[in-house]
């Protein structure tokens, strides 16, 4: 009780030390440490088959772990799992839900399981359908219901119970453009008053919707740390592109000569434009460098932009330092 | 208690919004008069020295609602949650595995006795239209249907067993079904070995259902059949659970 009272202090929501699941002596997921704040919207990102569901069922208290601790707000998901399932609001991989009942009867259905009382379950199952846009569909049958409603009543039925957190397996797995929008614009609005734990195969999604990113591969875990930091990370080795109409070889001087250039590559565009690929030393924004020097010398300049490194470089730049390492 | 009785109510409501339900209703009111026919074809006529619900016992009709009913009753109990997945959205809410397990059981049992209600008009058609005011006793029809209470929990209890097993609803009630058969032919076991005077005979005398049944039918409650079939059924309900929990130990 005193570590929980502790941690509440401390503000985390989810503390996972040397968290091993191992499936017939194969490891699933191996020696995990991480932990969550409160208030955090924490994506879990790793390919398929990296231990992502694995891990999310562990803290979701649907099975334990082989070896390792977790705590959902201090308590132990395997010594005190009825205070941490009454803690959480789970949604697992493909969104099971019961096809033959109605939107507003399995709400009702599932907030009774989850012990609250008939007027409460009434009142939340009301609250809940005004939150994920059910209002429209209450009265239909599940089974009856587009993939993007059924996600919708999967996620009002995390929420049914007011959880401090939120475990959601693939939120947007197989729906279509727009209600993946929709879905993850719910999911951001839900952070403002939840703590989150999503996890995802696509690397903008985590990029998009949270403040903090766990990557795992292969069961273990390469980085966790905020979005920005993780960005930052690799920021810095930005490339940046630059069309400047002058000559090849006063170019070739010019990058030379400034000493943040690492390393440069010059191609001929269409006309008296070049295309120049620059590599600065890490930290350092040579833009207003280039435009000072364009100006200066009355040059043509038609396009200067840093290509901003996307999570996918990460994850692939993560796993390729990995199985360097392994080699 | 109270996300028990809520699993209770959704389990027995899934008969009610799904076509198992109904086609297991029809099928045993089927077989039901079917023996209901055969019942008046021995009445009429001749006199009998039986009691009205023996006969009823005579026509094996019963036999064959338990032993079919039964299975299609609870495969879906588990191996369909299992099958959809929602298996896992019920074990992460805070209900145990016990109140799992004694809510799936109570369910299908509730919708097993349900199926029987219909016979229930049997006595009261016969007392209607007989001359003797005595041709139906009270006692006899309370009997059977205690018979019919305790060995369809035990054979409730084998199917929500065998649902547990697996994933796929026909291997439950494949499963189930045989478990039920083995029990029932035991019961033959008794008329085909020699009347010997041993341990034997009397071992299998003890786990006769068709002699157990016969004893309710007549109208003796036998403590010795209730015990049988209240251990059996817990038996089954302990082995349920602890496949329930099998989850926590791999």
């Amino acid at each position: 009780m005193s570590a929980a009272v502790e941690n509440k202090k401390d503000g985390v929501m989810v503390e996972v030390e040397n968290l091993t699941k191992r499936y017939a002596g194969r490891a699933a997921v191996e020696g995990l440490t991480f932990s969550v704040r409160r208030g955090e919207i924490a994506g879990f990102l790793g390919q398929n088959g990296a231990g992502k569901s694995t891990t999310l069922r562990m803290l979701s208290c649907f099975m334990p772990a082989t070896s390792g601790t977790a705590r959902v707000s201090g308590f132990d998901v395997f010594l005190d799992a009825d205070e941490v399932r009454r803690r959480i609001g789970y949604m697992p991989e493909n969104n099971p839900l019961h096809l033959d009942m109605r939107v507003r009867e399995y709400l009702k259905f599932r907030a009774r399981l989850k012990g609250l009382s008939r007027s409460q379950s009434r009142e939340r199952a009301d609250v809940v359908v005004q939150q994920c846009g059910l209002a429209d569909v209450t009265n239909k049958v599940i089974g009856q219901l587009s993939k993007g409603f059924r996600q919708r009543v999967g996620l009002a039925d995390a929420l049914i119970h007011e959880p401090e957190l939120l475990i959601l397996d693939e939120p947007t797995n197989g729906l279509d453009p727009r209600q993946i929008q929709s879905v993850r614009q719910l999911i951001k609005d839900l952070g403002r008053t939840h703590t989150v734990l999503i996890s995802t195969h696509l690397l903008y999604e985590v990029e998009m919707t949270c403040n903090r990113i766990i990557v795992i591969h292969q069961g273990r875990i390469l980085a966790s740390d905020t979005t920005e930091n993780i960005q930052q990370l690799m920021s810095g080795r930005g490339q940046i592109i630059a069309e400047i109409a002058a000559p090849m070889d006063e170019l070739r001087e010019c990058w030379e000569q400034m000493a943040e250039v690492e390393h440069f590559e010059i191609a001929a565009s269409e006309g008296i434009y070049h295309r120049c690929a620059l590599i600065p030393s890490s930290g350092v924004d040579i833009r207003p460098r280039i435009y000072q020097l364009v100006c200066e010398r009355k040059w043509g300049l038609r396009e200067l932009t840093r290509s901003r490194h996307t999570l996918e470089d990460i994850f692939l730049h993560l796993t390729r330092a990995d199985r360097e390492e392994e080699l | 208690m109270q996300a028990y009785l809520t699993l209770v109510r959704r389990e027995l409501g899934s008969y009610f919004i799904s076509l198992t339900g109904y086609v297991v209703i029809a099928g045993v009111l089927l077989l039901m008069g079917a023996s209901l026919v055969l019942l008046l074809e021995s009445l009429n006529g001749q006199p009998v020295d039986v009691p009205v619900m023996e006969l009823f016992y005579e026509t094996q009709f019963f036999w064959l609602i338990l032993l079919l009913a039964t299975p299609l009753i609870t495969m879906r109990s588990f191996a369909h949650e299992k099958f959809a997945g929602t298996y896992e959205t019920l074990m992460t809410t805070p209900v145990s595995d016990a109140q799992v397990v004694l809510a799936k059981f109570t369910g299908t049992m509730v919708f097993y006795l349900l199926a029987w209600v219909p016979l229930l008009t049997y006595p009261a058609l016969l007392r209607h239209y007989s001359t003797d005011p005595l041709a139906v006793d009270a006692g006899p029809v309370g009997s059977t249907f205690l018979g019919i209470f305790l060995l369809g929990m035990l054979y409730i209890a084998m199917g929500c067993f065998a649902s547990s097993l697996t994933r796929s609803q026909i291997l439950a009630a494949t499963n189930a079904f045989a478990l039920g058969i083995c029990l029932f032919m035991a019961s033959f076991l008794t008329r085909i070995l020699p009347l010997r005077e041993g341990w034997q005979t009397k071992a299998l005398t003890h786990i006769s259902i068709i002699e157990h049944m016969r004893d309710f039918v007549r109208g003796i409650v036998d403590t010795r059949h209730i015990v049988f079939y209240v251990s059996l059924t817990a038996f089954f309900l302990f082995l349920t659970l602890k496949v329930v929990e099998a989850r926590r130990w791999r």
